[in-house]
């Protein structure tokens, strides 16, 4: 069983988490997709405070008896792992549409300036 | 894709990419000799983020010049070559390095092969032939390595996949133009080809002793080069294998 205090210190932050989560929504500095991931963090670990006793059930079902905030860790990690990749990827993908926005640019800035070039060789 | 009347059979358009990355004191140079060896060949240099006046230096020459907002790398730069090639409807491309160590009197060589139709991928190779490129153990042991990877992939031998003098035809341009491997893209962008099921072709050439600069590859890049090449190559194998449906199949 989690001490009160560790309980209602643990569920401030959580709720603080949530709170700046949504200011940043508001703000339009998250964008509702990403949001998704993080309200979903919040909830959780807010559930998670809140359950007194959820900690040790958990670990009970998985298996550990000697530390159960071991499992909250790993849990933890995994998560930290697996959002970790999903920026990787986002990062790919916005690094090729970067690529191809310059490249389209650089072709029709090159253009532009080979116009002006025969524009002005024919008014002169 | 339109068709071209036969009978009228103009000369094939040449475009020559120079991709170049802060080389104003051998730009120029390239340009003029590109020129003496190809008067018809029409140039285009990609400024690949050049900081040191190389985009101005070329322009002042009448070449096009394609200047990239900021550094995209060999790959993007090269590939924005061939977009250009794509959309101004030339024949053949070669790329020519900007730093002097491709020599444009060996162009016809690579032209010919393309033209007489026995290959869509002509690469200049320093192996292939008599001549004796001096390196460094390690960059031959890399370059080896490579060659024998994919002559095992191609099922036909091939000595120089890195080289970066090399020519392509319409298909080659409109393959490239529509997906160019990113860092150090030489070796892949051959394999590409091979699994488009194009014709790739080596000639000896002789190379130079850069004029100008230094070599991009460091010790430590040369094992990342090595490391990204190969398991670029291993995942290829597992895609698909292409249908090259963007690909206009015209007549030859």
């Amino acid at each position: 069983m989690t001490p009160l205090k560790v309980m209602i210190i643990a569920s401030a932050a959580s709720l603080c988490l949530l709170g700046i989560i949504f200011e940043l929504i508001r703000r339009r500095h998250l964008r509702e997709r990403y949001a998704l991931v993080w309200i979903l963090t919040g909830l959780v670990l807010l559930a998670l405070a809140l359950w007194r006793d959820g900690l040790n059930t958990l670990a009970g079902w998985v298996g550990v008896k000697t530390y159960p905030p071991s499992v909250f860790i790993a849990a933890i990690l995994f998560f930290v792992l697996v959002l970790l990749l999903h920026f990787s990827i986002v990062l790919s993908r916005l690094t090729d549409q970067n690529v191809t926005l310059a490249q389209k640019l650089a072709l029709l800035e090159s253009e532009l300036h080979e116009r002006g070039q025969s524009e002005k060789s024919a008014d002169g | 894709m339109e068709r071209r009347a036969p009978a009228a059979a103009p000369l094939p358009r040449r475009l020559a990419i120079v991709p170049a990355l802060n080389e104003r004191d051998s730009i120029g140079g390239v340009i003029d000799e590109i020129r003496s060896f190809d008067p018809a060949i029409e140039i285009v240099v990609v400024s690949d983020g050049s900081e040191d006046g190389t985009g101005e230096i070329a322009r002042a020459r009448g070449v096009h010049v394609i200047d990239l907002p900021f550094n995209l790398g060999i790959g993007a730069a090269v590939q924005t070559g061939f977009r250009y090639a794509q959309a101004n409807d030339f024949d053949l491309a070669v790329q020519i390095d900007a730093d002097g160590q491709h020599d444009p009197a060996e162009l016809p060589k690579l032209f010919d092969l393309l033209e007489s139709g026995e290959a869509d991928l002509a690469i200049g190779s320093r192996f292939a032939g008599e001549h004796t490129y001096r390196s460094s153990f390690s960059r031959r042991f890399g370059i080896r390595l490579f060659a024998l990877t994919v002559s095992a992939i191609a099922h036909r031998r091939l000595t120089d996949t890195t080289s970066g003098f090399r020519a392509v035809n319409r298909r080659g341009i409109a393959l490239f133009a529509a997906d160019y491997p990113h860092d150090y893209p030489e070796v892949e962008a051959t394999v590409m080809v091979i699994r488009h099921r194009l014709r790739v072709r080596e000639v000896p050439v002789r190379m130079r002793e850069r004029t100008a600069g230094h070599s991009s590859i460091t010790p430590l890049r040369s094992i990342y080069y090595i490391f990204k090449v190969l398991l670029a190559l291993f995942v290829d194998l597992f895609r698909p294998r292409e249908h090259s449906r963007e690909l206009p199949l015209e007549d030859r």
